[in-house]
């Protein structure tokens, strides 16, 4: 049987939906004002943007969505009030190779610890290997980003690469793990909780991003 | 303790021992590449891209594209000549992050007569002398295929370190095969120049 009627897009408490031109722009603008937030989410060096400027990013990547075909992206949104609460996506995708790379960042304070992370990395993952048909997801995630390392293990992802002393922040190298998951992997686990209730009390901060991401 | 280098001598960055860096007339570099490019082993050693064939003609386009949008600082890109001969064979792609002082690097060497014989490895040194002495890179870093255990050596041999292998990375003639990614520090280059002097 295909499961085709269980909702790709909606999860317990978020769902994923497109970028909203109108609402979005202001929201992203207050998380790029957050250095804590924009260092785990990026590794270009963090800086803020006006309402207008994230705008224009959202066309770009839109643009991109639509040129190179090797980019997914979504708003995540509570389904309480439809609040913008974080970005998923899986890019760099090599359709030959069937791989990619996922990303995942909740922006403001108060929706982490919530599960949010949890939920929508569960979507993400069922987004890339039961729609995608990918073979395998990375993740690159810098070592000092506590949050993304738990988010991950939970999910039962390895640790497959350590790049030594890739980064520079606040002075010192950091290094930069590289975390892979491949289908059979995903299949063959029972499913993370996913509900406010059953997540375990976070260790760490929770998630505030799973990222690392290298730029091009 | 900063590690540095005991003996400072000014070495050519361009000339190693077997190789040197050159660059090319656009239409000569894009007539070769154009040729090498037809050997899909050499494609499939070099590249996790699908085989694709390119006109002269749009390559020598590309080429002169990269040179006519000027100096950009984190982009360097080499073509590899033997000593020996003068022969070209092969090119090198330097790109770095100057945010985190890391370059990552990619080689090919096109000539098959030339393979096996240590001309990647020096043109690594080479690279590895550029990134460090004339780039100003913290760490130098590069992926290769599980099934390409002759630039493993090289790299090796070079002064790169695994770091580990992304499973089942890429497939390949219906399979699935790993990704080696390799790394090397400022410190470890800078020792290995000492101990090689001492």
């Amino acid at each position: 049987m295909f499961d085709i009627a269980t909702q790709l897009f909606e999860g317990t408490d978020i769902r994923f939906g497109p970028i909203d031109y109108d609402k979005d722009p202001e929201v992203e603008s207050r998380w790029t004002h957050n250095a804590e937030f924009m260092r785990m989410y990026d590794v270009n060096p963090a800086r803020p943007l006006a309402a207008v400027m994230v705008k224009k990013q959202y066309e770009k990547l839109e643009k991109k969505m639509e040129e190179e075909k090797n980019l997914y992206h979504f708003m995540i949104r509570a389904k309480a009030d439809d609040r913008l609460i974080g970005t998923a996506e899986i890019q760099r995708i090599e359709w030959t190779n069937s791989n990619g790379q996922i990303r995942i960042g909740i922006g403001s304070t108060e929706d982490r610890c919530k599960g949010y992370g949890t939920q929508a990395l569960q979507m993400l993952l069922r987004f890339a290997f039961a729609e995608l048909n990918l073979f395998r997801v990375s993740a690159n995630v810098p070592e000092y980003n506590e949050g993304a390392l738990a988010l991950l293990r939970k999910f039962h992802f390895v640790e497959e690469v350590r790049r030594r002393q890739a980064l520079d922040r606040d002075g010192r190298r950091w290094d930069l793990l590289v975390f892979g998951l491949l289908r059979d992997e995903w299949r063959g686990q029972a499913q993370p909780a996913a509900s406010r209730d059953e997540v375990p009390a976070p260790s760490a901060d929770e998630v505030s991003a799973l990222s690392g991401d290298e730029g091009a | 303790m900063q590690a540095r280098l005991l003996e400072y001598e000014m070495k050519d960055l361009f000339r190693g021992e077997l190789v040197r860096f050159t660059a090319e007339e656009p239409e000569f570099r894009a007539r070769q590449e154009a040729r090498w490019a037809r050997d899909t082993e050499f494609h499939r050693l070099a590249d996790s891209d699908p085989a694709q064939l390119y006109s002269d003609k749009k390559i020598k386009e590309w080429i002169e594209k990269n040179f006519e949008d000027g100096f950009k600082p984190g982009r360097y890109s080499f073509s590899i000549r033997a000593l020996e001969d003068d022969k070209l064979i092969g090119f090198l792609g330097l790109w770095l992050n100057l945010i985190h002082s890391e370059v990552w690097v990619g080689i090919g060497i096109g000539e098959r007569d030339y393979w096996g014989k240590g001309y990647g490895t020096d043109a690594m040194k080479l690279c590895l002398r550029y990134s460090f002495m004339d780039l100003g890179a913290q760490r130098v870093s590069l992926g290769v295929h599980a099934y390409n255990p002759r630039a493993f050596r090289a790299y090796e041999k070079a002064g790169f370190r695994l770091e580990g292998r992304t499973r089942q990375d890429i497939m390949r003639e219906g399979k699935r095969t790993d990704s080696l990614w390799m790394g090397i520090l400022r410190e470890e280059w800078i020792q290995m120049q000492n101990g090689e002097q001492r």
